[in-house]
């Protein structure tokens, strides 16, 4: 019971971290490798709010939530747009030579120090303990809570909104978006924003649950496998790939060796790529094209 | 270099292929030859090992600008194959004492291997999707790295003893310094053949586009997995030489970071151009040095001399940065340009013919 409890909050974080990778690439067929930087300065955010607001939890939140939809949409606009027509692998160069760049930021700014945001909170992360004898803590609730939330807005999101739609044209075929009308760098650089945003919010539920340091990034680049196991340009197929991903890592920590966490994502990545280079629920032509 | 303003034409095709082909490019390399052989006796020790570094980067730059520059695969997983190479010096001498002429060549063995293991699926992904298979393959090899020296209790690390030959122990910056020229100098002139040979002629038609490359009789699949295997070959055997250098190995040195600075050594020198990888190994390897003097020097914040990596990885990003936004083609470039003002000096462009 207490494996599944764990691989369940598991996936909820890496399916949010995960969901970034698919906005950006929906929207701009760009690789974003600073990702995981861009989830490390979320959290940094959140940790400097904390201690700034004095543990006020749900202001931080906000704030760092605006925050890193700001990056998201910076990083857009500075980074990514000026190398509009350069080659895809030029484009994932400046994605990692950015995310060199927030990180070496970071640890100017905070140092290299590991931090406990959860040590500034204003209540204690008690546990509670389920029938079967599971034990899970509030903060694995609310991080579950937190990515069931972010998934279902999403969906409506797409589905439902004007906005939503021309997302999808975008991500279906920028220039047929651009000639109806669509302003599609203006669609690009909110999937940028929404993209951070959902690893602002992954972010701060990883660190207060683990630990913040500049070496954080580490985690949002794992979040890379379940992304492309589920398919670049499937936003749900992230789901069932953090899920797989969760059950080989917890797995793998439990029952083989504890180095394998940080190997485990990679691997099955790699399993992935061999087999299902375009994922579960991508296109097959996807692959093909880049 | 196809007429220069000079007078010199080329007359046959054999002409365009040749290296040293007028006689004021003939001194030069001479005289290069002359300082190269000079710097050891008169410079301070301490610049003696900075270039040996720089050599050693310089085998790895080279292999990764074959694959990345010639090839057009854009690798992430270089420092994985440089531990790879370390860790097979490491384990051949740590643990079985092998003499050095039996773990070069298994270095470049094992290396040949993994670029089969790792080229093979490049002949079904493309682009971007193979880059992040390579970074996926770093990482396996690092947790292996890792994995073997926690099982054999090498905690920090193996201790490694220097190549002998008989009683001769090669110690020393400037004894190994000759070494890693000649070593340095061949890998050059490996590259070099490759590039102006047929198989570099197949890489470029692939790097421009596979399908048309394949239409014009190249064996596609033959080739990526040829680039693989001889980039990842020279990559281990680097990373061979730099476990015997440092005289330890251990999993902390090759971080992501390590690929980050090869990456960013053929950015700044010059995609596809061997003289752009060289220019790039000794930049990049001077750069950390030459940011502690000048933090040391000149009054910056308190944060940045205790926290000398993160401005040095900084340094990179800005570096990486600007090199693919505004010059793509390196410092090898900018050199060309210099060169073809002062061949064509007074006139600012090639007359039309």
């Amino acid at each position: 019971m207490q494996l599944v409890v764990n691989i369940l909050v598991l996936t909820a974080l890496y399916a949010l971290m995960a969901e970034g990778f698919v906005l950006i690439y929906r929207a701009s067929k760009v690789f974003n490798l600073a990702h995981g930087d861009m989830m490390m300065l979320g959290g940094y955010i959140f940790f400097t709010c904390l201690v700034a607001t004095k543990g006020g939890v749900s202001a931080s939140i906000f704030l760092a939530l605006g925050a890193g939809f700001f990056i998201g949409v910076a990083v857009y606009l500075m980074g990514i747009r000026p190398l509009a027509g350069y080659p895809a692998a030029s484009v994932v160069l400046v994605t990692v030579a950015i995310g060199i760049l927030i990180r070496s930021v970071a640890t100017l700014i905070w140092t290299a120090q590991v931090q406990h945001p959860v040590h500034l909170l204003p209540f204690k992360d008690t546990s509670h303990t389920l029938p079967g004898g599971a034990v899970f803590s509030t903060l694995d609730l609310a991080s579950l809570v937190a990515a069931v939330v972010f998934f279902i807005a999403l969906v409506l999101l797409l589905q439902r909104t004007a906005l939503g739609t021309r997302m999808r044209a975008v991500a279906e075929n920028p220039r047929l978006a651009a000639n109806s009308g669509i302003n599609i760098h203006r669609v690009i650089a909110l999937s940028w924003g929404l993209s951070c945003f959902g690893a602002t919010l992954a972010a701060v539920f990883y660190t207060t649950r683990v630990n913040l340091e500049p070496d954080s990034w580490l985690v949002g680049l794992r979040a890379f496998a379940p992304a492309l196991i589920g398919g670049m340009n499937s936003p749900l197929g992230v789901l069932p790939g953090a899920l797989i991903v969760a059950i080989v890592e917890v797995l793998a920590a439990q029952y083989l060796d504890p180095i394998m966490v940080n190997s485990a994502p990679f691997i099955v990545l790699l399993v992935a790529l061999w087999v299902r280079p375009w994922g579960l629920f991508g296109t097959r032509e996807e692959v093909v094209r880049v | 270099m196809a007429t220069n303003a000079s007078g010199y034409f080329k007359t046959r095709y054999t002409f365009e292929l040749g290296f040293l082909e007028t006689p004021f490019r003939r001194f030069w390399v001479v005289a290069g030859v002359c300082i190269a052989l000079a710097f050891p006796f008169v410079a301070p020790t301490f610049w003696v090992g900075i270039f040996n570094l720089a050599a050693i980067a310089a085998i790895g730059a080279l292999a990764l600008n074959l694959l990345t520059g010639y090839t057009g695969q854009l690798s992430l997983g270089h420092a994985g194959f440089l531990a790879a190479g370390a860790f097979t010096a490491g384990i051949l001498v740590g643990q079985w004492g092998a003499p050095f002429w039996i773990v070069l060549p298994a270095s470049i063995v094992v290396g040949m291997v993994l670029g089969v293991i790792v080229g093979v699926p490049a002949l079904r992904l493309r682009g971007i999707y193979l880059s992040i298979s390579t970074l996926a393959a770093f990482f396996v090899l690092a947790s292996l790295a890792t994995e073997y020296q926690s099982r054999f209790g090498k905690g920090s690390g193996i201790v490694i003893s220097p190549p002998k030959i008989g009683d001769w122990v090669l110690s020393g910056e400037r004894n190994w310094y000759f070494v890693l020229l000649v070593l340095a100098g061949l890998a050059t002139l490996l590259c070099l053949n490759l590039n102006r040979s047929h198989i570099g002629r197949a890489w470029l038609a692939i790097r421009e586009r596979d399908l048309a490359a394949s239409a014009l009789g190249i064996d596609v699949a033959y080739y990526k997995v040829m680039a693989f295997v001889i980039s990842t070959a020279m990559t281990t055997f680097a990373g061979a030489l730099s476990a015997y250098y440092t005289a330890f190995v251990s999993a902390e040195a090759f971080t992501f970071m390590v690929t980050i600075e090869f990456l960013a050594m053929i950015l700044v020198g010059g995609l596809g151009s061997v003289l752009g990888s060289l220019l790039g190994a000794v930049f990049v390897t001077m750069l950390p040095f030459l940011v502690e003097r000048a933090v040391d020097v000149l009054p910056f914040p308190a944060t940045f001399k205790t926290h000398l990596f993160a401005v040095q990885i900084g340094l990179f990003a800005i570096l990486m940065l600007a090199f693919l936004m505004f010059e793509p083609n390196g410092l090898a470039r900018i050199w060309g340009r210099i060169r073809a003002y002062f061949e064509l000096w007074p006139f600012k462009y090639r007359p039309l013919q």
